[in-house]
């Protein structure tokens, strides 16, 4: 049974509130990533206080400084199906999990962080993953001179 | 911020790797630990032999999991506690 729209709001809005946009349609996902230039991280978030609870703070103190994605974007697991369909099928021959992490550059999926490697680890360790992707494919913020 | 079940075993929730003594393994998310065995979510096995196996090694099998997780292939099962021989946390191989 799906949870309360008025329990989640919370988690919803842990992300959201730092940046993230929420897709909530199979098609707002489809506009995101057929985006073909720069990246995108895609969180699926989750009520999951086992790994949740790391992931949503995790995302949040990883981009604080760059270098980071051009775009951040998330959806719900087990509350947005259709976008949550449509991001999974995004990630290609990779087991749905909740919450997980994907990182596409230029319309590719690069890097994926599944929800094992979220369970029981705290926000900074989730953080200082997200933080060693985006070193390896975001590019860096240019300085004016 | 999240949903905790206090009333469940501290393994709840985190996706844990099952070897049994049938030269099978399970992988899921541990639901509970029970007199019974071990109730796990979404889970995936491999069985030496099993003609669902065939293609992959027990140590591809392991390897895949490892970095992507496993196919929800076993919605909901009890690995009886008579046959597990070990339990581990995926995240930690």
């Amino acid at each position: 049974m799906p949870y309360s729209p008025l329990l989640i709001r919370p988690m919803r809005e842990e992300l959201t509130s730092a940046g993230f946009s929420e897709l909530t349609t199979a098609e707002a996902v489809d506009r995101l990533l057929d985006e073909t230039q720069g990246t995108t991280l895609v969180v699926v978030n989750s009520v999951c206080g086992c790994a949740a609870g790391g992931a949503r703070p995790g995302a949040r103190l990883a981009i604080q400084e760059a270098p980071r994605p051009d775009r951040l974007a998330t959806v719900f697991a087990g509350q947005d199906l259709d976008a949550t369909a449509r991001v999974r099928a995004r990630f290609g021959d990779i087991p749905p999990s909740s919450p997980s992490m994907g990182l596409f550059k230029d319309g590719e999926l690069v890097w994926f962080l599944p929800r094992h490697r979220i369970e029981g680890r705290d926000a900074l360790a989730v953080a200082a993953d997200l933080r060693t992707a985006f070193a390896a494919h975001c590019a860096p913020v240019a300085v004016p001179s | 911020m999240g949903t905790f079940h206090h009333d469940k075993h501290e393994l709840h929730g985190i996706t844990v790797i099952v070897e049994t003594s049938a030269s099978e393994v399970f992988i899921g998310r541990c639901d509970d630990i029970v007199a019974q065995g071990v109730i796990l979510r979404d889970a995936d096995v491999h069985r030496e032999g099993d003609p669902a196996s065939v293609g992959k090694s027990r140590a591809e099998f392991l390897d895949h999991a490892r970095r992507f997780g496993v196919w929800p292939n076993l919605k909901h099962i009890l690995v009886p506690a008579d046959r597990v021989r070990e339990i581990s946390r995926l995240g930690e191989i």
